[in-house]
């Protein structure tokens, strides 16, 4: 089974995951910006922050021949702290990167006016860097939040098949199928999905434009259920063709729009960094 | 609480009496000296909890260390923007006690828009007990949107509603609309809603005029009234 993890946040996990998840036939990755935990004051926070989306974990990456590849935005929270709104004006330099496939993680978290302001500048960003966009859905007031979500995205004229919504359930799944968006659902233990759940919901809605992702962060969360997942639409059913359908091709189709997508040499091992020939990832 | 409550209510359980009101005077002859004497404040007093009016829920949680250094800031001989910037200094460069104690003050001290400041960056943490005091007696600076994505966060969080003082004047129906819609995405995952959430939402069922059309358009707006 091959895995393309479309949203996991690396910086938080260890490099035994990496390790860990390469045995489990995750071949390739997405990493999107987004909140840390502690809460950033300054700008300069957030680009040393996608300078190591861009160079460090990309390389820590690759020493397990996984394809590390980020989507750069500012969140939604810390969108509401008017120090860091300067990080806008800093992302079309990161979006001109190699290796970054989208914009995001954007959207809502309070559902504030600031908000509504850095999201919808952003999607702009987007159609002007010709990106694909990871949009989230909000923990509190979801419903609400989706529809406001699909509100702000066919106001902005991005191309809906360039915008994937994320953190999807049972009740907020049916508005974004209509909508020509991508479906994103988050295995993520207690808050979001759990693997039989996701099983139920493709049986529901079948497998396009379905994409299935860990959310493995600094929370409870586990970067291999995406890969139990995989076995669950088996054990249900599913073909193995359907799986990798979900699992691989679905992540590649969709960041594949970003032209930037390299999956090229995956089990290789990995280059020296930087012309440092000291391989960091077990130390 | 109020600064003479509070003193009544430290009497006898203070580790270090002395230390405390050298350090009030200190701070009220040279307000720069709260800089070091506000972190030292759960060192030199204690961290015990101190016995809340059961009368007002929103003071529920008080510890020795927070009313110390709620003291020692009413201390301070400050006004305007002056009283604003040293207290968002402490606010900025505390720990997650230092933090919650200036939230506990907010209610006592003139800061305008520093202290709403404050507010909407303790409820963006993930830290209960920053949470938790955002929604205590400080809460009523916020705007009814913010006041109640900041409840749903306590339901999230798991932080006990006691914690939200001016719950049974405030709770309305888009809350409980809000509660009702989380209650069925929890209802799809085979999950439930805390027990106290639970009771929130059945007697704001019961609130005349549920789902007021003024509401929504304040939710929308999201402004501070």
């Amino acid at each position: 089974m091959r895995i393309f993890d479309p949203h996991i946040h690396m910086t938080s996990r260890t490099t035994d995951d990496y390790e860990r998840m390469a045995a489990a036939g995750v071949r390739a990755l997405v990493e999107p910006a987004f909140w840390l935990g502690q809460p950033r004051t300054n700008a300069g926070s957030f680009t040393d922050y996608f300078d190591a989306l861009i160079g460090w974990e990309p390389f820590r990456a690759a020493q397990f021949g996984i394809r590390h590849h980020c989507a750069i935005g500012l969140n939604p929270k810390e969108a509401n702290d008017p120090r860091c709104r300067e990080v806008l004006g800093l992302l079309p330099r990161y979006l001109a990167r190699d290796g970054v496939v989208a914009v995001g993680e954007l959207g809502y978290d309070s559902m504030t006016p600031d908000e509504d302001e850095v999201f919808a500048a952003q999607l702009a960003l987007a159609v002007a860097h010709e990106l694909p966009a990871l949009v989230h859905t909000p923990h509190r007031d979801k419903q609400r939040g989706t529809l406001r979500t699909l509100d702000v995205v066919k106001e902005s004229g991005i191309d809906p098949a360039y915008v994937v919504v994320d953190h999807l359930n049972e009740v907020t799944v049916g508005s974004v199928a209509g909508s020509g968006c991508w479906m994103g659902f988050s295995i993520y233990p207690g808050t979001k999905m759990s693997p039989d759940r996701m099983v139920a919901l493709l049986r529901e809605y079948g497998p396009e434009r379905m994409l299935v992702n860990s959310a493995a962060d600094w929370g409870r969360s586990d970067p291999l259920l995406t890969l139990a997942t995989g076995h669950a639409m088996l054990a249900a059913g599913f073909t193995e063709d359907d799986v990798d359908r979900v699992l691989w091709r679905n992540p590649v189709d969709f960041y594949g729009q970003s032209g930037r997508l390299d999956l090229s040499g995956t089990h290789e091992q990995a280059a020296d960094f930087a012309g440092n020939t000291l391989a960091r990832g077990g130390s | 609480m109020t600064g003479g409550q509070l003193a009544d209510v430290l009497e006898g359980r203070v580790a270090d009496p002395g230390w405390l009101a050298d350090a009030v005077d200190r701070v009220a002859r040279d307000p720069d000296a709260v800089a070091t004497l506000f972190p030292a404040a759960g060192r030199r007093c204690g961290r015990g909890p101190l016995p809340g009016p059961d009368s007002q829920p929103g003071n529920a949680g008080w510890t020795v260390d927070d009313a110390a250094r709620v003291l020692l800031l009413t201390a301070l001989p400050l006004h305007g923007p002056e009283l604003a910037a040293q207290v968002d200094a402490l606010y900025r460069h505390g720990g997650a006690d230092e933090k919650r104690a200036v939230l506990r003050a907010l209610p006592l001290l003139d800061l305008g828009a520093a202290g709403v400041e404050i507010l909407h960056d303790a409820l963006r943490t993930n830290d209960t007990r920053l949470v938790a005091a955002a929604v205590g007696p400080c809460a009523r600076q916020l705007g009814d949107a913010m006041w109640r994505q900041a409840v749903l966060k306590c339901v999230f969080m798991d932080i006990p509603l006691t914690a939200v003082a001016d719950l049974d004047r405030r709770a309305d129906g888009e809350l409980g609309r809000m509660l009702a819609d989380l209650a069925a995405e929890r209802h799809a995952a085979g999950r439930s809603l805390p027990e106290d959430a639970g009771v929130l939402l059945a007697l704001i069922g019961d609130l005349p005029g549920r789902g007021d059309p003024a509401d929504r358009q304040d939710q929308r707006d999201g402004k501070a009234r």
